[in-house]
């Protein structure tokens, strides 16, 4: 056991606890003890992680003693490890939900030969995106994270959700496909996919071909993390799942998506001042998210244009593209990871209660689930950004970025002001008219047979609990804030500097 | 059957295999069974699943591996499932009853291992060792350890194309069967 090791276990253990959950088909206890024990165990890895990063530096693990370039490396340096422990922590709270919301709606001793494997292999997934220190292993990585998902959002549906299920198959096989165009074309240009060893091999190409390699990156990963023009997918899709699998698309698969764009925009394609362009897409991405999340009447459309909305947010940092920016990132991704997750549990406890993802058929749920209101208020306040919760520190950090560096940004920050009240028009606007008013009868599930239980008010204390510790999580981030925005801004320092991150994986040969 | 036979047996059966020439034994959707095929198929499947077994060795220095011999493997098994295997050409051998989704589970569980191992020994995530001997007649091998990983691939792949038999392939047949009833219900 070396420290060397460290960073393959996030990536290891849930294959092997998905191995694991598929020979213990036939034993629903052992499935579920696999799970929660895996998930914990990489959580513990990521705090491990996460403090050895923050005091000695990254954490380099060579696959197979290979050396970088040559060979595959993972690595943990601040950032990541913080995203993997945020990331984890979500998973495991979501686990526990979807466990108990199959206990109630199918009994105890329900065993499921797909669901559990694929919900690990998917956190594997999302482990190797945040740790690997090479392009095509990020593109490995993001079909692990993606095929297991295609299942996820398909599985035991009917014809309609198997039909918005294969717009998002379709739009992700798309990305992945102009992804593995671009990790060609990437190779074709330098000779490596390392990318400590991109970093100073593409500053050697013409720029045309650099500009050419940038944007193809951003499209790629802006399909991903539905940066407007390209999120069409998201609203149309996430909604039909049942509501632990959209927590867990919308708390992590899009914010993979603003990671890898992180990486790569900081590490690879360094543009040293503010990039026009993203400033100009966070911009129309928070406004028309939250023009679109105020229209909608679906509970869980209108958090999905939301959750497009809050990735303009975290492209805006990006855009700043200086070290306070791209700390105040990093902080947003991790508050929103858990707020995200937190308000599509709850509304998959709304929805059982009521029997309909219509806002206008609810009414006056606060008399009837008080602790639900709770639940629902506390998320939708931080996801709006309003003192002191977690959102209102992620936001300053944005704005702060946003106000030093020149008119152009500044002008961006009031937009990202102008969206956090809208959206906070939004969430009020629901909890009113959910919660508040005359109490409407429950509707009947339209669909028993499904997967998605709704209005039968069947509910677990599990459940509630699981949704109770995100909101907690979030408030934590709050409390936390010193401590938490100092390791984001030793991330962004480093990520801006990109010297620790070469050296690490590189040598010192790796220096400029 | 060269020994005595069993006077108990009629004469006429003496000669009859000791198991079905056909291992295909009943199959679902009868109206259309080629007897060629299935001659075919009775060869063909040991011979592939050895042919896929070389592959799976050779893969470290030569073309193959745990991927292109499992699949080479999960070929041989629809090769008997097309012909008329039915859903027992979906358990392997028809005798040794392993559901495909454990095989998949052991077959992951395997290479997951063999990339911890080396950690138990303080080397790196996935490092592999080369041991070398002499055996009689095959006279000097190397054997890498990292066929494990491969070994672990060649189950999980022989396990997916089981599985994809199973859920796919008795579909097939269920349709094989309603429009065979369609037609007897019409005449």
């Amino acid at each position: 056991m070396t420290a060397s090791m460290l960073p393959a276990l996030p990536v290891l253990l849930p294959l092997l606890g998905a191995a694991a959950t598929v020979v213990a088909g036939r034993s629903a206890w052992a499935q579920r003890a696999i799970g929660i024990t895996v998930l914990s165990a990489v959580a513990a890895v990521a705090v491990v992680l996460l403090v050895m990063a923050d005091r000695g530096g990254p954490v380099v693990a060579e696959i197979g003693g290979w050396p970088a370039p040559v060979g595959i490396v993972l690595i943990a340096d601040r950032l990541s490890a913080l995203l993997l422990l945020i990331s984890t922590v979500v998973t495991l709270a979501v686990l526990v939900y979807a466990i108990d919301q199959r206990i109630v709606d199918y009994g105890r001793r329900t065993a499921s030969t797909t669901f559990h494997p694929i919900f690990l292999v998917l956190s594997a997934g999302v482990s190797l995106a945040y740790l690997t220190g090479d392009l095509f292993s990020l593109f490995v990585a993001f079909e692990i994270m993606l095929a297991a998902s295609y299942v996820l959002i398909t599985r035991r549906t009917d014809a309609t959700r198997i039909r918005s299920g294969m717009t998002y198959v379709i739009i992700s096989l798309a990305s992945s496909l102009l992804f593995l165009t671009t990790v060609a074309l990437v190779y074709a240009a330098t000779g490596t996919v390392n990318l400590a060893d991109l970093a100073t091999r593409v500053a050697e190409l013409p720029t045309g071909l650099q500009t050419v390699l940038a944007m193809l990156v951003v499209v790629t990963f802006g399909i991903k993390a539905a940066i407007v023009p390209l999120h069409f997918w998201l609203p149309d899709s996430y909604p039909n799942a049942p509501a632990p699998v959209t927590a867990l698309f919308a708390g992590l698969l899009t914010k993979v998506g603003i990671y890898a764009l992180l990486r790569t925009r900081t590490l690879i394609f360094p543009e040293g001042h503010p990039s026009t362009l993203l400033l100009v897409l966070a911009a129309v991405t928070m406004i028309v998210g939250v023009l679109g999340a105020l229209a909608q009447n679906d509970l869980n459309r209108l958090l999905s244009f939301l959750l497009v909305s809050h990735i303009g947010f975290m492209i805006f940092g990006l855009a700043v593209s200086d070290a306070q920016g791209v700390a105040g990132t990093a902080l947003y991704v991790v508050h929103h990871i858990t707020v995200q997750a937190t308000l599509f549990l709850v509304s998959g406890l709304i929805t059982r209660r009521t029997g309909t993802v219509s806002i206008d058929a609810m009414g006056g749920l606060a008399k009837r689930a008080p602790l639900l209101a709770v639940l629902f208020a506390i998320p939708a306040l931080t996801l709006a950004g309003v003192p002191p919760t977690s959102g209102f520190v992620a936001k300053l950090a944005l704005l702060q970025a946003g106000a030093d560096n020149g008119p152009g940004t500044a002008v961006v920050a009031g937009v990202v002001v102008l969206a956090s009240l809208l959206t906070l028009y939004a969430v009020v606007r629901v909890w009113v008219r959910v919660f508040w008013g005359e109490p409407k009868e429950p509707l009947p599930d339209p669909d028993p047979h499904d997967d998605l239980v709704v209005g039968t008010a069947r509910t677990s204390m599990p459940m509630y609990a699981a949704s109770a510790a995100l909101v907690v999580v979030s408030l934590a981030i709050a409390v936390a804030a010193g401590p938490l925005s100092g390791i984001t801004s030793r991330a962004g320092d480093d990520l801006v500097d990109r010297t620790p991150y070469r050296t690490a994986v590189l040598g010192n040969g790796g220096a400029p | 059957m060269t020994a005595t036979p069993d006077t108990r047996v009629p004469w006429d059966r003496w000669d009859a295999p000791a198991e079905d020439w056909m291992l295909s034994g009943e199959c679902p959707a009868g109206t259309e069974r080629t007897l060629l095929l299935e001659l075919a198929a009775r060869i063909l499947f040991p011979t592939v699943l050895v042919f896929s077994l070389y592959l799976l060795l050779v893969g470290h220095y030569g073309p193959g591996g745990g991927f292109s011999g499992g699949l080479v493997a999960g070929l041989a098994f629809v090769l008997r499932h097309i012909a008329g295997g039915g859903s027992d050409g979906a358990q392997i051998g028809a005798r040794i009853k392993v559901r495909p989704p454990v095989l998949v589970g052991i077959g992951l569980a395997v290479a997951v291992v063999t990339a911890l191992v080396p950690a138990a020994f303080g080397a790196p995530v996935l490092a592999s060792v080369k041991v070398g001997f002499h055996l009689p007649l095959l006279g000097d091998i190397e054997i890498v350890s990292s066929l494990a990983l491969d070994i672990g691939v060649y189950l999980l792949i022989i396990g997916v194309v089981l599985d994809l038999l199973r859920s796919l392939g008795s579909g097939i047949e269920r349709d094989a069967r309603e429009a065979t009833s369609d037609q007897t219900g019409a005449a």
